[in-house]
C-alpha cells in the first residue's frame, strides 16, 4: 500500500531513537555491572559476578530496596484512595463541569517537579506552615520534627505528585463503561452501592490496575523526593545508585542495582499486563 | 365516518399502567407533550413513531431513567414515577441488550434475584427454568462476548422475564439483528408473551414489526399521539393522514363533499361526511380492475407504471391529472386505459395532520 521509501523514513526513527537512548545506554549498563573497580580509581574490563555477589550479601542494598517497596507501596495505596473517588466523580457526577475539573487535575503536572517537591518542604519544616499552625491552635508545644525528613515526608510527596497519574487511566476506564451497563443494573433491582460494587467497580479494575503500576513503578525509581525531604530515614533505592555513579565512583556496582530495578520494574509490567488483559472485556 | 375507538381491546383484564398527561422537556426541546394512555394487564402494547417521536423517552420514563416534566404514572393504582427504577416491578430489555460483561450468561441471567439476596439454590433454579425456556441452557457459562447477537437478545430477554415483572419493557430489541432473524424473533417474542402472560410495552419504528406483534399500537408523533388501537383498526381506520401514510401505503384524496357526494378530479363515491373539504384515505389493495359488483364507486385510469413486490404488484394509475396507487395481484396489462372500481366504504375520511419538522 504504502511504498519501501515511505515505510522506511516513518519506521526509521523510533528504531534510531530506541536503539540510541535505550538498547545502548542499556547494553553499556549491562556491561559494566560485570566489570571492576580498581583501587586506582580505574574501571577495569574484566568479567565477573562481584558486583552481584556484594547486593546479595548487603544488608544496606537489601533493606534500602525493601523500605523503597514499602514506601512505593504506600504512595500506590494512598493515590488509589485518593484517585479513585476523584475519577468516580468526575466520570458520573461532574456533568457540564467534567471538562474544567478534568483540567484541574491535569494543571498541576506542568508545574515542576522540584517546585512541588520543595513547596512541601516549606510546608513541613520546623518553622514550616503545618508546625506553625499546629503551635498556633496549641496542639503541640514544640515542632513536630517526624513531618519532614522522614519517610512520612516522602510518601507524602510522591502520592501528591503521582496521584494525577492513578486519577486519568481510572477515568478513561470509567468512562469506557457503557452507561446502559449501570441502568440494566439499577433496572434488575440493584441499588446504587450493589450497581458500583457488583458492575462498575470490576469494569474499572483495569484502570485501576493501570493506575497502580504508575503510581508503583514510578515512585519505586523516585531519588527526588527522598533527596529533599526524606532524610537519613527515607533514603531511597535510587539515591544510592546515585550516589554510586557520584561521589562513590562505583559505576559497575550501581549499574548492578540498577539492572536489578529494571528486572523487577519489567516483570511487574508484564504480570500486571497480563492481568489486565485478563480484566479487560471490550 | 367511523371513529378510530382508543378503547382496550382487553375490555375484561384491568388497567396495569396509567400513563396520565405525562410531558417531557429537555432543555427548551419539547419531547413529549400531554400523553396520555391506559395499558391492561397481559397486553402487548406497541409504541411506534419515527426516530425522534419520543418513543424512547417515554419508554424510560415508564422504567424510571427519566422523571416527567409534568403528568404521573400509576401502576396498579399505585403512584409509579415517585419511585427509582430498581424499586419499580419492570424490567427492560434494551436495545443494546447491555448484557454485563464480565459475568457468564448464567450470572447475568441471575443478577436481579442475586441482588435481591435469593437463596443460592432459589437462583440456580429460575435461571435454568429462564435460560432452558430461550433455549439457552448450552451456553450458561458463556461469556457474552462469545455469543451472537440473537443469542446475546434472548439473554437479554432470560435476564429481564427471570424476574417475574409485571411490565417488561423492550426499546427496539430487533433492530440489531438481520431481516430473517427478525422475523423469527418477532413471532418467538409474540409466543412468549402469549405463554407468560406479562403485559409488554414494545418500542420500535417499524410499522410492520408493529403490525404483526402487537394487541394494540400506539403510534407517536412528535411527542404527542396520533392514534392508539389494534393493528386491524389502526390500518383500516386511520385516524389522521399522517397515521395513513405511516401504515403502509395510502392515496390521501383531498375531496369536495357535497350532498353526500366526494368529488375529487375524475373521482365521485357516496358519503356521509358533511359537506365541505375532506381528506380521505383509500388504501391500494381496496383499488381492483372493474368488475360486475354494484355499489362501487368506478373510474377510468391510464397504468402510468408498475412495481413487482412478489405476491402482488404496485400499479401507479393516473386518473386525470390524479396519480393514484393500486395493488393487485395478476400480471395487469402494462399500459393502455382500463377501468377500475372501489367500494366507498374504504375511502376514510382522515383528519389532516399538520406538517411539523
Amino acid at each position: 500500500m504504502f511504498s519501501r521509501g515511505y515505510r522506511t523514513a516513518i519506521t526509521l526513527p523510533p528504531v534510531l531513537w530506541v536503539s540510541l537512548f535505550l538498547l545502548l545506554p542499556y547494553t553499556l549498563m549491562f556491561a559494566y555491572s560485570f566489570w571492576s573497580v580498581s583501587s586506582t580509581q580505574q574501571i577495569v574490563q574484566t568479567w565477573s559476578f562481584e558486583n552481584y555477589r556484594e547486593l546479595l550479601s548487603r544488608d544496606v542494598y537489601w533493606q534500602t530496596l525493601l523500605r523503597s517497596m514499602w514506601i512505593a507501596a504506600r504512595v500506590m495505596f494512598f493515590s488509589l484512595l485518593l484517585g479513585y473517588p476523584l475519577a468516580y466523580f468526575l466520570s458520573f457526577h461532574a456533568a457540564k463541569r467534567k471538562d474544567l475539573y478534568y483540567q484541574l487535575v491535569i494543571i498541576p503536572l506542568w508545574v515542576s517537579y522540584l517546585v512541588r517537591a520543595y513547596a512541601w518542604k516549606t510546608i513541613l519544616g520546623t518553622d514550616g506552615v503545618m508546625n506553625t499552625l499546629l503551635q498556633y491552635v496549641h496542639l503541640t508545644h514544640h515542632p513536630l520534627d517526624f513531618l519532614l525528613y522522614s519517610p512520612f515526608a516522602v510518601v507524602l510527596t510522591l502520592t501528591h505528585i503521582y496521584t494525577p497519574f492513578t486519577i486519568l487511566p481510572i477515568y478513561a476506564a470509567l468512562e469506557h463503561i457503557p452507561r446502559n451497563l449501570v441502568e440494566a443494573s439499577h433496572d434488575l433491582g440493584a441499588s446504587q452501592s450493589q450497581t458500583f460494587w457488583r458492575v462498575i467497580f470490576p469494569l474499572s479494575l483495569p484502570g485501576v490496575l493501570a493506575g497502580a503500576t504508575f503510581a508503583f513503578v514510578l515512585s519505586l525509581g523516585d531519588f527526588l523526593a527522598p533527596l529533599l525531604l526524606g532524610g537519613p530515614s527515607g533514603i531511597m533505592i535510587s539515591n544510592i545508585v546515585v550516589s554510586l555513579f557520584g561521589a562513590a565512583y562505583n559505576w559497575p556496582l550501581g549499574a548492578a542495582i540498577s539492572l536489578c530495578m529494571l528486572g523487577l520494574v519489567v516483570t511487574l509490567l508484564f504480570l500486571t499486563e497480563r492481568l489486565e488483559k485478563k480484566w479487560s472485556f471490550s | 365516518m367511523t371513529l378510530p375507538t382508543n378503547a382496550v381491546e382487553h375490555a375484561s383484564s384491568g388497567v396495569l399502567l396509567s400513563i396520565r398527561s405525562v410531558a417531557k422537556t429537555f432543555g427548551k426541546n419539547i419531547v413529549l407533550r400531554d400523553i396520555s394512555l391506559d395499558v391492561a394487564e397481559g397486553e402487548f402494547l406497541t409504541i411506534l413513531g419515527e426516530s425522534g417521536s419520543g418513543k424512547t423517552t417515554l419508554l424510560r420514563i415508564i422504567a424510571g431513567f427519566e422523571q416527567p416534566t409534568s403528568g404521573s404514572l400509576e401502576m396498579s393504582g399505585e403512584r409509579l414515577d415517585y419511585l427509582p427504577p430498581y424499586r419499580r416491578p419492570v424490567n427492560t430489555v434494551f436495545q443494546h441488550y447491555a448484557l454485563f460483561p464480565h459475568l457468564t450468561v448464567e450470572q447475568n441471567v441471575g443478577y436481579g434475584l442475586t441482588v435481591a439476596k435469593r437463596s443460592k439454590d432459589e437462583v440456580a433454579s429460575r435461571v435454568e427454568e429462564a435460560l432452558a425456556m430461550v433455549k439457552m441452557s448450552a451456553y450458561a457459562k458463556s461469556k457474552p462476548s462469545k455469543i451472537s447477537g440473537g443469542q446475546q437478545q434472548r439473554v437479554a430477554l432470560a435476564r429481564a422475564l427471570v424476574n417475574h415483572p409485571k411490565m417488561l419493557l423492550l426499546d427496539e430489541p430487533l433492530s440489531a439483528l438481520d431481516a430473517n432473524l427478525r422475523r423469527q424473533m418477532q413471532m418467538e417474542l409474540k409466543a412468549m408473551q402469549r405463554k407468560v402472560g406479562i403485559t409488554f410495552i414494545f418500542v420500535t419504528h417499524d410499522q410492520e414489526e408493529a403490525m404483526v406483534m402487537s394487541d394494540r399500537i400506539a403510534l407517536l408523533r412528535s411527542g404527542e399521539l396520533e392514534q392508539v388501537a389494534s393493528p386491524r383498526e389502526i390500518y383500516s381506520h386511520p385516524a389522521t393522514s399522517y397515521v395513513a401514510q405511516f401504515i403502509g401505503h395510502t392515496n390521501l384524496l383531498q375531496a369536495e363533499v357535497s350532498n353526500g357526494i366526494a368529488r375529487c378530479g375524475a373521482l365521485s363515491w357516496p358519503t356521509s361526511e358533511r359537506d365541505g373539504k375532506v381528506l380521505f384515505s383509500l388504501r391500494p389493495e381496496n383499488i381492483r380492475p372493474a368488475g360486475a359488483s354494484s355499489d362501487v364507486s368506478r373510474f377510468l385510469a391510464r397504468i402510468a407504471d408498475h412495481a413487482f413486490h412478489g405476491a402482488t404488484e404496485l400499479l401507479r394509475l393516473k386518473c386525470g391529472d390524479q396519480m393514484l396507487t393500486a395493488r393487485g395481484t395478476t400480471g395487469a396489462s402494462s399500459s393502455g386505459e382500463m377501468n377500475f372500481e372501489f367500494s366507498p366504504a374504504d375511502a376514510v375520511a382522515v383528519r389532516p395532520s399538520e406538517e411539523r419538522i
